[in-house]
């Protein structure tokens, strides 16, 4: 298995590792038979992502998806997160082998699952699953 | 602490079930092949008369290694294909016996898939079950057969998990139905004694480059009198069995390779099982560790467990930051997104067999390696539980 240097990266290091006690939104996605469980864990401030982590039982690609997800969406604002994809999750690792692409979809999977659980924690709707086309 | 061997560089390597190193005393014999005496064995001048006695040599190595007639070994491009022909050359040319072979669940993909083929051209297969070790019963051989059945195939030793088959046994059971009965020894042959007569078998597949010959050769036994197809046609290579010149360096240099790996048969499987209980030892010391396999009739140079709670990719990729080179069960390897087939079938769930581990040792590693890969796989077990939502609170600290 090929992965690129980025991918290796954020395997190695991986960013915003860790539980996060306080955390406004959770969302766990995958299945443990499969052999990926992403979850990831939100702070939430003023609408806007304070902060992310993951914890994630999975591949080289699945804990590299998820700490660039997380570091991609932290920082936006929750509309602005909604709409990081996993497309954008893979380009940000310079690529994905096919077969391995996903666990950049568990990583958006992952972050709308936890934006919900924090919209449904505050009375609001849950948005749906596939995000509007900008 | 870190290996420096010739042959494997700074890299422990230690996944000999996928390939060896092709040793240099055998490479040495199988040079002169290539270059001064390239003959077509099938030419009838002085050049060719030795290409055609250097494979006569290797034919007689060959048999001799396994207690065969030079009659009796086939030489093929390696493993897949003497399995392929080995089953599907005597599927067709017995059908009219009856169509129902007999293999087991956990079977190199070489065989399985064969069945599987098969199925689709008419032939019924029954995939026997193992226990928990990974052991074929025999009680389950015998209710399986059916007054149809034309084959039974089940391998020597696993690939995977290294637990060793009762072949005798098996073979046995079969020779008194005269059913055909074939062995993938491909694991086998280097690590154990293999005598075609003691374990009862009509066809047995052995692939070079894992006992440090080259890659790209094989070998099929095939006994005499067995009805079994052509693999090929074309020139009257091989006894007119399986045409196409034939891969003379390949070949001298499997005879090469198998003749020293019988001779010193036990000098190695005393180091490798040295090794092992060693690496072993150490690794099962590491909570939520399962040893995968038999733990008496394996391999000796095979270890497999199994880390619950993470995921066997990524260990792999952890170790080989190290320079350390193993093999993993887990479907993240793969294309199929489906953990081993065979930890599934010996009862592993799912999200267990994705922890798995395979380590299998050979002739150039030493303790320091197995001290080396101890030292690094522990930690590198916890920064993977840390960080999995599956580790329960106190394997985490």
């Amino acid at each position: 298995m090929m992965y690129s240097e980025k991918v290796m990266e954020h395997f190695m290091n991986p960013h915003n590792v860790g539980e996060m006690e306080d955390a406004d939104g959770v969302g766990e996605v995958g299945n443990p038979q499969c052999g990926d469980i992403m979850r990831i864990y939100l702070k939430i401030e003023d609408n806007v992502i304070a902060d992310a982590k993951f914890m994630t039982f999975g591949c080289g690609a699945a804990i590299a998806s998820s700490s660039m997800a997380t570091e991609l969406i932290k920082g936006k604002t929750l509309e602005q997160a909604w709409k990081v994809t996993n497309k954008a999750v893979a380009e940000a690792l310079e690529g994905l082998p096919p077969v391995k692409m996903h666990c950049s979809v568990l990583a958006e999977e992952g972050i709308h699952k936890a934006i919900n659980d924090y919209r449904e924690k505050q009375g609001l709707k849950p948005l749906e699953e596939k995000p509007d086309a900008e | 602490m870190k290996n420096n061997n010739k042959n494997t560089g700074n890299t422990v390597y230690l996944d000999h079930a996928a390939t060896t190193f092709t040793d240099p005393v055998v490479l040495e014999t199988m040079l002169p092949y290539f270059t001064e005496n390239f003959g077509n064995p099938s030419s009838p001048y002085n050049i060719a008369h030795i290409s055609r006695e250097a494979l006569d040599k290797a034919r007689q190595q060959v048999a001799d290694a396994i207690n065969a007639d030079t009659e009796e070994i086939y030489f093929t491009s390696g493993g897949t294909e003497s399995d392929n022909w080995a089953i599907k050359g005597v599927a067709f040319a017995n059908r009219k016996r009856g169509n129902h072979i007999i293999t087991s669940a956990i079977e190199h993909h070489a065989v399985l898939h064969t069945c599987q083929w098969l199925e689709k051209q008419g032939f019924e297969v029954t995939y026997l079950p193992v226990d928990k070790y990974g052991q074929v019963r025999t009680e389950d051989v015998k209710r399986a057969i059916r007054g149809d059945t034309i084959l039974i195939s089940v391998m020597l030793a696993n690939n995977e998990i290294g637990t060793i088959q009762p072949i005798p046994e098996i073979g046995r059971i079969a020779r008194k139905k005269g059913i055909y009965f074939h062995t993938d020894a491909v694991q086998g042959i280097g690590q154990i004694p293999v005598d075609v007569e003691a374990l009862n078998v009509d066809l047995l597949s052995l692939s070079s480059h894992k006992f440090y010959g080259p890659k790209g050769v094989g070998a099929l036994y095939i006994k005499k009198g067995s009805r079994i197809d052509n693999h090929s046609h074309g020139g009257a290579q091989e006894k007119k069995k399986r045409a196409g010149t034939e891969n003379v360096p390949g070949i001298v240099g499997m005879g090469a390779a198998i003749e020293q790996a019988i001779s010193q048969l036990e000098e190695h499987a005393a180091h490798m099982k040295k090794l092992r209980t060693r690496l072993l030892e150490g690794l099962l010391q590491i909570p939520a560790t399962h040893l995968a396999g038999h733990p008496e009739k394996r391999l000796p140079n095979n270890v497999n467990v199994i880390f619950e709670y993470i995921e066997g990719e990524s260990i792999l990729l952890m170790l080989n930051s190290f320079s350390i080179a193993a093999s993993t069960g887990s479907a993240c390897t793969s294309a199929s997104l489906e953990p081993s087939h065979v930890l599934i079938a010996c009862g592993f769930p799912h999200e267990i067999a994705h922890g798995s581990l395979r380590l299998t040792l050979g002739k150039e590693n030493t303790e320091d390696d197995v001290d080396y890969v101890l030292q690094i796989i522990e930690p590198i077990i916890k920064r993977l539980r840390a960080m999995s939502p599956m580790t329960p609170e106190e394997l985490r600290k």
